[in-house]
């Protein structure tokens, strides 16, 4: 069979026994917080009382492993359960995991795809520059910025954006919502912000794995080789060098596309964007279980593809993977 | 020339109905003998001070979470409470921002042969968002939303006396009390309890349809709330349309504000807020609330079982100190009664509880002490600065001879895990508008809420006095003593009563801000307007 | 102080880069720093003066870190140089502080974290088979769950003490630096020379010691450089959503966290713990880049 269509179709295979083990480890930890959904809504004014009704409508009372058992029954029929929030409610109020989830996901991987769409191009041609132009005032500049703006927590780049372009310059909007029924440019106007923000934290992490990649294998015989050849420095790193390095390289971006879908709720919160991040930090807090799962879910179903294309990647540039002995 | 002001004083009441233009005013201004520059500020202010309708207005919050809902059992923060019991819903009463008690949704009210029965009468005419006229039956299932073995809401035990409610003809609501309550008033206002429609016998939270100022219109739970004005209303809105942002992280809140963005933000960042002063696009309104911090003692748990120890530590904290240092000046030094100077009977306890080493330990030498080592259980979770405030009373107590170990507990389930069941904590009270009120959730023995184990029988016996006096002067008398009781012997040491700071566009407009909750009262959308 | 003591971590690595040969490792390392770049220098001098600093921090404070000293937000200049904070505590004792507290604990949990992620990734990749699969999806179960959120649920669990920080951070990173090592290492298996060596019967630690990680070495130590100021950042983002390093203790994430709102305002104050680990940040990559062009065995 072709090795990368074995690799893909048992990836998938391993995905969904990732998803379930993901699924335990979540509901073990989601368990053994202190309190409950119960407790953590009702706060300072719980009353055993209170509590007790609380816990009979949602069904905390019964034990986590029946709880578990039925939420993975559900799973398995295409049904993500609903929120606990949605107890009580008459019937038509149920507030479905899933249509909880859709569109901040669709929020999500719109403002992800945004940041990528700029991140990945730029620190590609940044990185093969840098390498190109190795220890030149270029590079280091490059270096300097880039590394500079990685070391700054998201939230301090924000809000030094906000400053800059959102109160001083009013040329963009410091509150990130987006409303149904928003044009795709108004959109993308609302989340300029946000964006780059992410493009400044992602750029330096690929960007200096590319020049790392590259330079890594200037030194072998056969760069060695087209050197003497008289090649142009720019076509050996573009025809002999970069196609080796992409394993690491696409390694990295993988992680790095992972992490804006995963990973950015802290700019979700300042922008107050209705992203997914927010949703999970939000069910993490109130104990609400069945929105727990279903963040988690779809954050490791994303790992896992993204980080399955990276090894597709792997495979498929290293001709010793591709075709084994 | 009097006659001259006359006019003046008559156009300036014009100005704000839009009757009378810029021009003409300054002119009239300027035959009453003043400069066109002080004629021109006179007009802005005139035109301010007139409530006018029109303008979409949007509220930053600081509270909102995706787990919220329409419900008004839950309602937990002011994500809910200001749109939701605010904005879009009345009460049968409401206080005002004197701490009076007025109806709302009711035309009047008034007590049975004694305070035990409470007559309600609706007011006339009054229909919610879908036409529908709110009769006494809608008024039973909103109340009774709340009750029962079944009910998971907050206001549960607060409506927990109630035995009976019933409808008396039409438009009256006649409500039997387990024993008389002469602020049950004031019960009907708590935001919990909002009249909704009854449909099907069960009062119907989910469709968002109410009586209020604004009519329920998107909503995105912890996102936002979109609600549009009220045609109908029987009271008054100014705003066409109001959005509700939530915006947890303070900092985006005030760039929100200062960028215009939005035009009000709650809970300010006090840290810079003399930094945000200086914009001159901003008001910063801050009112004294009921809210107040407290740090618990259990009066049944050794050493604090000695009321002597009781009041040694209750001398040896400097909440001046904590009040700049924690609270940055904003918030007003507590005198360890609970009562709120805002609250009708309050009274301000003697001897006066400040800093003074020297009382603190006369006291503990009383106690039969040289010095004292305890633990103060703290979160962030209690409120904000609680750990900073108990690191600061750690300080001071070392001059008195006391070791205050401040044991750090985590934020996660903090009231569920120490709050109550360590013998000293941090704890937070948002404050209820009356003596009893306050006094019955949190220091009337067997309370649910009685955080200091508190069971003194004189102050018990004048709490079912008070409540059911109706005299106001015999009340007045009774309150104060047990004010005087809580200061002296209580176990509640009252740190700080915290004020509600808020900033504004300079673009709105209110009258005086209430302090019962924050946001003016909950009811900043229906009061303000855009000037 | 020689400069061959406060570079302990350049130090192995270079060694471990050409075992064969068998010159006096300090002469060797002092022939390669008089040969360094002018960027390589300036990062060297800055992590000393770092290290300085977090070693004799109680000696370089004029105050301490907890104590309250002043009023809040005291100015720059006469008592407290550079001002106080809300508290009124010395900002500059507790940027010195913050030196030792931050990056002693980015150190350690960056240490831990390769030691753990780079060994496992190692062995995965030349054992293949079971182990590689068992290693293989146990990373990717705990890296495909949200790392920020899963700290914050572990911490709240495990209660928010350093070691427990340390641990926990170490642990989910030592997932990315698995993924990482395995994959580059798995370049390298395939090549004949450690195929050579496994036919001629060499253990396991052997290969991975002498054949495999001085090829894999470039990659790993560009990810060092970056690894070590992610773990300052996921302290502040921690602090952002309310369980970082626990106050009164002073770190540089923390402060940034705290005093975020005054850039808002164009008052510079959070500029300082943030330059500080973005100075931190460069220098230490500007060895790193020192380190890469030299084992790339490029000559211009």
């Amino acid at each position: 069979m072709n090795p990368v269509l074995r690799t893909v179709l048992q990836r998938l295979g391993l995905g969904i026994a990732t998803l379930f083990v993901v699924s335990i480890i979540i509901s073990l930890t989601i368990e053994m917080l202190p309190g409950d959904f119960a407790k953590a809504i009702l706060g300072q004014s719980a009353t055993p009382e209170t509590v007790a009704a609380f816990q009979r409508e949602v069904g905390l009372d019964r034990s986590p492993v029946v709880r578990y058992v039925e939420w993975v029954g559900g799973i398995v029929r295409g049904d993500f359960g609903e929120s606990y929030a949605s107890a009580g409610s008459l019937a038509g109020h149920r507030r479905l995991v899933s249509e909880m989830i859709a569109p901040r996901l669709l929020n999500t991987l719109f403002l992800a795809g945004a940041a990528a769409m700029i991140a990945v191009p730029l620190s590609l041609f940044l990185g093969i520059m840098a390498a190109l132009y190795r220890n030149s005032y270029f590079d280091r500049a490059v270096n300097v910025v880039s590394l500079t703006s990685i070391s700054s927590p998201e939230f301090f780049l924000a809000y030094i954006l906000i400053m800059f372009l959102a109160v001083k310059f009013p040329i963009f909007v410091s509150l990130a919502s987006i409303t149904p029924g928003m044009s795709l440019g108004d959109r993308l106007y609302a989340i300029m912000l946000p964006t780059l923000t992410l493009v400044l934290v992602i750029v330096a992490h690929m960007m200096r794995m590319t020049r790392a990649a590259i330079i890594n294998l200037l030194a072998s015989p056969y760069i060695e080789m087209s050197r003497l050849k008289g090649v142009k420095p720019l076509q050996i790193i573009l025809r002999h060098a970069l196609p080796n390095a992409w394993a690491p390289i696409a390694n990295v971006i993988a992680l790095n596309l992972a992490y804006l879908v995963v990973g950015v709720v802290v700019v979700e919160v300042v922008f107050t964007y209705p992203g997914i991040g927010q949703l999970m930090v939000d069910a993490v807090s109130k104990r609400d279980l069945p929105v727990v799962q279903g963040c988690a879910l779809v954050f490791a179903a994303t790992y896992i593809l993204l980080n399955l294309l990276a090894d597709v990647v792997t495979i498929v540039s290293n001709p010793r993977l591709l075709h084994p002995r | 020339m009097s006659e001259q002001l006359e006019k003046l004083k008559l156009a300036e009441k014009l100005v704000g109905r839009g009757k009378v233009s810029r021009r003409q005013f300054v002119q009239l201004a300027m035959a009453a003998g003043l400069t066109a520059a002080t004629g021109e500020l006179m007009f802005t202010k005139a035109a301010r001070a007139e409530p006018k309708k029109g303008g979409s207005a949007k509220f930053g919050l600081a509270h909102g979470a995706t787990t919220d809902s329409l419900d008004p059992a839950g309602y937990p923060d002011t994500g809910t409470q200001i749109p939701f019991a605010g904005a879009m819903s009345n009460n049968l009463t409401i206080v005002d921002a004197d701490g009076n008690i007025h109806p709302d949704l009711a035309e009047s009210f008034e007590p049975g042969k004694d305070a035990a029965t409470w007559i309600f009468k609706i007011r006339n005419g009054v229909t919610f968002h879908n036409g529908k006229s709110v009769t006494p039956e809608d008024v039973i299932g909103s109340f009774q939303h709340h009750m029962g073995p079944d009910s998971k809401s907050a206001a549960k035990s607060l409506l927990a006396d109630v035995t009976e409610i019933k409808a008396d003809g039409k438009d009256k609501v006649v409500f039997t009390l387990g024993g008389a309550n002469a602020d049950f008033p004031y019960v009907a206002s708590e935001y919990h309890i909002p009249i909704m429609p009854v449909v099907d016998g069960k009062a119907d939270w989910q469709s968002g349809v109410r009586t209020g100022a604004y009519v329920y219109g998107e909503y995105e739970p912890g996102v936002r709330a979109h609600l549009t004005r009220n045609p109908n209303y029987y009271g008054t809105a100014w705003f066409d349309d109001v959005e509700f942002l939530t915006i947890a992280d303070v900092t985006a809140r005030t760039a929100a504000l200062t960028a215009g963005q939005v035009h009000w933000i709650s809970r300010a960042d006090l840290k810079t807020l003399n930094l945000l002063k200086r914009d001159p696009n901003v008001n910063i309104d801050e009112v004294q609330g009921l809210g107040h911090y407290t740090f618990p003692m259990h009066v049944d748990a050794a050493p604090f079982d000695n009321a002597d120890v009781r009041t040694a530590l209750k001398y040896a904290v400097n909440r001046q100190d904590i009040v700049d240092k924690v609270f940055l000046g904003h918030a007003t030094p507590g005198n360890d009664n609970p009562i709120a100077p805002l609250v009708k009977f309050a009274i301000d306890p003697e001897p006066k509880h400040t800093y003074d080493p020297e009382k603190a330990k006369f006291h503990l030498k009383k106690a039969g002490m040289e010095n004292l080592k305890v633990d103060l259980s703290v979160a962030d979770a209690a409120f904000n600065g609680a750990v900073d405030a108990a690191v600061l009373y750690q300080q001071h107590a070392k001059a008195c001879g006391i070791d205050i170990n401040v044991v750090r507990e985590p934020n996660d389930g903090y009231w569920d895990n120490v709050w109550l069941k360590k013998a000293w904590c941090a704890s937070y009270w948002g404050g209820r508008p009356t003596c009893d009120w306050m006094f019955t959730t949190t220091y009337a023995k067997g309370a649910a809420w009685n955080e200091t184990n508190f069971a003194h029988p004189r102050f018990n016996e004048l709490l079912v006095q008070g409540r059911a006096e109706t005299d106001e002067k015999k009340r007045a008398a009774i309150y104060a003593e047990m004010q005087q009781l809580q200061h002296d012997e209580g176990g509640g040491l009252v740190l700080v009563f915290n004020n509600y700071v808020d900033a504004s566009s300079k673009k709105l407009a209110h009258g005086k801000i209430a302090g019962n909750w924050e946001g003016d009262g909950f009811k900043i959308a229906e009061r303000w307007w855009f000037a | 102080m020689t400069d061959s003591a406060h570079i302990p971590p350049q130090g192995s690595l270079v060694a471990a880069q050409a075992p064969s040969r068998r010159r006096g490792k300090a002469s060797r390392l002092w022939r390669d720093l008089r040969k360094a770049p002018a960027s390589a220098w300036f990062g060297l001098i800055v992590i000393a003066v770092y290290v300085f600093t977090s070693i004799f921090a109680p000696l370089l404070a004029p105050y301490s870190e907890t104590e309250l000293v002043g009023g809040a937000f005291d100015p720059w200049g006469g008592q407290f140089l550079l001002g106080t904070d809300q508290l009124g505590r010395d900002m500059l004792s507790r940027l010195i502080y913050g030196a030792r507290n931050t990056v002693g604990i980015a150190f350690l949990t960056t240490m831990l974290s390769f030691v753990l992620g780079g060994a496992l990734g190692l062995m995965a990749a030349i054992s293949g088979g079971w182990i590689d699969q068992m290693l293989s999806r146990t990373v990717d179960v705990l890296m495909s769950i949200p790392q920020l959120i899963f700290a914050l649920v572990l911490l709240s669990i495990l209660g928010p003490s350093v070691l427990n920080l340390i641990v926990i951070m170490a642990v989910l990173d030592a997932t990315r630096v698995f993924r990482l090592s395995r994959s580059v290492a798995q370049g390298v298996v395939v090549m004949d020379y450690v195929e050579a060596a496994r036919l001629r019967g060499e253990k396991l630690p052997w290969i991975m010691r002498r054949e495999i990680l001085p090829n894999i070495m470039p990659p790993l130590v560009a990810e060092f450089g970056l690894r070590f100021c992610f773990v300052f950042l996921t302290i502040s983002a921690l602090s952002f959503l309310g369980l970082g390093i626990q106050p009164p203790t002073a770190d540089w994430g923390s402060m940034v966290r705290d005093n975020a709102a005054l850039i808002t305002y164009g008052d510079i104050t959070p500029l300082l713990p943030a330059g500080a680990i973005a100075l931190l940040t460069v220098s230490v990559n500007f060895v790193v880049d020192w380190f890469l062009h030299k084992t790339s065995g490029l000559r211009e």
